[in-house]
């Protein structure tokens, strides 16, 4: 009965999605307040629509309904309860309508806090994302329905990819998803914006807020996958290239440049074009990457059952939202009237140049992952592109963007002089050459030290801006104090993710120096790496709820001192037969000793050590870029409706 | 720049994702058709003689060996599997169903316990005429395995006719197997 209802809603949330997709723009159109008024009521009826559909499917996985396929297919009732709720959208069925819930999430966001917008803008915004609603919502109901019934009702399950059963990524995909379909609103706002045929400062204003929540979701999102592969696949590995980590990486590298061009919009009306093009591109490619993991056309690590059909399905979606969204922005951009000239060398160059910068990384991934693909279907040529390729192209980008990345936050706007700004960075500089040096000296690693040197160049820039803002030894240190608490959280935010990014590069720059071993010894056999003496104290058995563990144990100390005990397992699921490892991770605030337990043989156990240095800043680096987005987005100025308030008259109703 | 050079601009995004959409709309097209497989390398034994091997079978069943597949008197699928394999459990309804047209399936278990296997056969169906056990994965090598599951077709005179890699799906043998079977037989 109950997964009859989630069917049912999810077929009202499709007729609820239709009518906000209809209903606002037609009204937008004809100025017909009434009709735009019911822009949001329509929205939060698909939400709820959405939200008892899904509370259904968690429903029936919670209780073991196995006589619903996709519950049979993917769950067990030896699962535990964490994974049975987050087994509902660790499949493809459960995701797409994961997918729908936040899409419509967004739309139920911007009825709520949108009170303040311009009743037509708001209509069109909310009626935009109704017509994406529509076209997922049909593709759940009819290629990917997980409210299918199974007879004869089976036993138990078949339970879920032990790989995907472990607390990190029961959380990934929601947090993800909520950063790829977030994107939804300002690409929303953008096509509103194209149809309007009017774009100021308050629509950047806008729009800054649902791009900065965004991109602070994605990018936690991507630093929690890429934690996962490092610690669960247990390849001493945190970045693959895998397509579907570049499908990922993508929208966030144009978020990033969309997300600074929005403030050229907000505090110079200029680049208004551009920022709508990435508005559009950046949600074209969170779609894209849905549609390539999902159509199967991507050889990854990480495929969903694929199926040519729902691929066909999805590219009509694309072609759809994309197609039709590019075709409005080709029709409707001359009408954006251009304003606010600035010279090369101002805050906004420097913002131009982090745009070009950024997009030149996303089109030389977005090459190297779609090559092999077009390089087979136009030549028959069958290649494949790996980290070598990456690697030899993006670097080079990213270093004139970290050089960028403390110089421009320190320009002023529409003209500046580079020399006084260089000039402000010397203590910078000099730190960054400090850290270099030592750093060369110390490991003898050519580009880990220029890669060192960019980071704390970056986290020591990061901060000039805000030492600028309070005038710091240029007047008395109380007066710089008190600017500094009357600084805005916004300068803070930009000046915290900034260093944030520094310290995902030491991180990276760090791993680079890692310290690997792959031993078999006996227990009693003490291993040395990196100053810490590992010692295998002895292997023994141990049951999970649904697999069986084989456990070593590991005593770790150094210099005589005990550091720890690591229990690194090998589980073999019961259902699945099939065995994943639990690496044991001890991290210090700057490196992780990691340890896997590898197969045995006549009583000498396999076991792979690491000392990874810096890693955990490669993740906290993110988490810190995360944390600076989420200061900007509760910064007063930019709290939606705020400015609005001041500077718009709400229209008679 | 001129008001026609700034609309071609400005057309150009729309250019580009149209060209993407013919050229990843033409890929899932040959996809469904067989003509295009993003996972494969092709085989390089399609024409040529099925390698030579003898296998031992499951516990006190006896396997089969290379010469055994000619003798069936008409063409038969040969499937490495593994019961480690998701892919493989999603594929063996198709096996049962070609089981259950007359179609002789002979089996590769690769890389398998034996137990493990039994446990699979039990709770998926057995599909196969004989089940070969190749613990080491040495015959798969011979095959120039690409993963399992993996299929092959080879015909009475023990020549190599047609390959897939991944799981089989109705699609495919109605699309791809079933023409090739009419014109062998």
């Amino acid at each position: 009965m109950i997964p009859e209802l989630g069917h049912f809603a999810l077929a009202l949330a499709v007729a609820f999605a239709a009518a906000q997709f209809i209903i606002p723009l037609w009204g937008a159109q004809s100025r017909d307040v009434r009709l735009m008024a019911a822009a949001p009521a329509l929205a939060y009826g698909q939400l709820i629509a959405l939200m008892a559909a899904y509370g259904s499917l968690v429903w029936s996985s919670v209780i073991d309904d196995f006589s619903v396929l996709n519950v049979a297919e993917n769950s067990h009732s030896l699962k535990p309860m964490i994974y049975k709720i987050s087994g509902t959208w660790g499949n493809h069925e459960g995701s797409i309508l994961l997918w729908c819930l936040i899409l419509a999430i967004c739309g139920g966001a911007v009825g709520l806090f949108g009170r303040n917008l311009p009743s037509s803008l708001r209509a069109r915004v909310i009626g935009v994302l109704g017509g994406t609603s529509v076209g997922f919502e049909l593709f759940a109901l009819l290629t990917s329905n997980p409210f299918l019934r199974l007879w004869p009702v089976p036993l138990d399950g078949r339970d879920m990819n032990p790989l995907l059963q472990d607390p990190g990524l029961a959380i990934h995909p929601p947090i993800l998803y909520a950063g790829y379909v977030g994107f939804a609103i300002p690409f929303a706002f953008a096509v509103a914006a194209l149809l309007e045929g009017r774009i100021d400062a308050s629509w950047g204003r806008w729009v800054r807020p649902w791009t900065l929540a965004s991109w602070s979701l994605l990018t936690t999102g991507i630093m929690l996958g890429s934690f996962w592969s490092y610690y669960i696949l247990g390849w001493g590995g945190y970045w693959f290239w895998d397509p579907v980590e570049n499908a990922s990486l993508l929208p966030w590298l144009t978020g990033t440049a969309l997300l600074h061009s929005a403030i050229v919009v907000e505090k110079r009306e200029a680049l208004k074009t551009w920022t709508v093009l990435l508005a559009i591109g950046t949600f074209s490619l969170s779609l894209s990457g849905t549609f390539l993991v999902r159509s199967g056309i991507l050889n990854s690590v990480h495929s969903f059952a694929n199926d040519p059909t729902r691929g066909i399905f999805i590219l009509g979606l694309l072609a759809l939202v994309i197609g039709g969204s590019l075709l409005l922005f080709a029709i409707r951009a001359p009408v954006l009237s251009a304003s606010g000239l600035f010279s090369p060398v101002s805050r906004e160059g420097a913002l131009v140049l982090n745009n070009i910068l950024l997009c030149s990384i996303a089109a030389v991934v977005l090459t190297g992952t779609v090559y092999p693909l077009f390089a087979d279907l136009l030549f028959s040529a069958k290649i494949s592109v790996g980290p070598p390729y990456f690697n030899a192209t993006v670097l080079p980008l990213t270093v004139p963007l970290f050089l960028a990345m403390a110089v421009g936050p320190v320009l002023s706007w529409k003209r500046a002089a580079l020399g006084p700004a260089l000039m402000r960075l010397w203590w910078a500089a000099l730190g960054a050459a400090a850290v270099g040096i030592v750093a060369e000296l110390g490991y003898r690693a050519g580009s880990a030290a220029l890669a060192f040197a960019a980071a704390a160049w970056l986290i020591l820039g990061s901060f000039a801006e805000i030492i600028q803002r309070i005038r710091l030894f240029q007047v008395p240190l109380t007066n710089s104090l008190s600017r500094l608490a009357g600084q805005p959280l916004s300068v803070w935010g930009g000046a915290i993710a900034h260093a944030g990014m520094g310290m995902t590069i030491a991180g990276i720059a760090g791993m680079s120096l890692a310290q690997t071993t792959i031993v078999a010894v006996r227990p009693g056999q003490t291993i040395a790496l990196a100053g810490y003496e590992w010692t295998l104290l002895g292997l023994h058995d141990e049951k999970g709820p649904n697999f069986n563990a084989r456990v070593a144990d590991i005593r770790v100390t150094r210099d005589g001192q005990e550091i720890g005990l690591f229990h690194p397992s090998r589980n073999a699921f019961t259902t699945q037969t099939m065995t994943v490892t639990n690496t044991a991770i001890q991290s210090s605030q700057i490196a992780d000793l990691y340890a896997v337990l590898g197969e045995e043989h006549d009583g000498t156990a396999v076991l792979r050590l690491h000392y990874n240095f810096l890693a955990p800043w490669i993740w906290l680096g993110a988490l810190v870029m995360a944390f600076g987005g989420f200061l900007s987005l509760i910064d007063r100025r930019l709290r939606i409706g705020a400015p609005a308030r001041r500077t718009m008259a709400v229209p008679a109703e | 720049m001129t008001a026609i050079n700034r609309r071609l601009v400005l057309l150009l995004p729309l250019g580009i994702a149209g060209v993407a959409g013919v050229g990843l709309y033409s890929m899932l097209d040959r996809m469904r058709s067989g003509k295009f497989d993003p996972r494969g390398v092709p085989s390089a034994l399609i024409g040529k003689p099925v390698p030579t091997f003898t296998l031992p079978g499951q516990g006190d069943s006896p396997g089969f060996s290379s010469a055994d597949l000619k003798a069936q008197g008409r063409p038969v699928l040969l499937n490495f599997f593994a019961s480690w394999c998701v892919p493989c459990i999603a594929e063996a309804d198709v096996l049962l169903a070609l089981k259950q047209s007359g179609q002789p399936v002979f089996g590769i278990a690769y890389k398998d316990k034996t137990e493990a296997t039994d446990a699979f056969l039990r709770q998926h169906g057995n599909p196969y005429v004989q089940v070969g056990r190749d613990a080491a994965g040495s015959v798969a090598i011979d095959f120039g395995l690409y993963g399992v599951p993996e299929s092959y077709l080879i015909d009475t005179t023990g020549t190599v006719r047609w390959r897939f890699a991944g799981g089989l799906t109705a699609d495919v043998v109605r699309q791809e197997l079933a023409p090739l079977l009419k014109t062998l037989t």
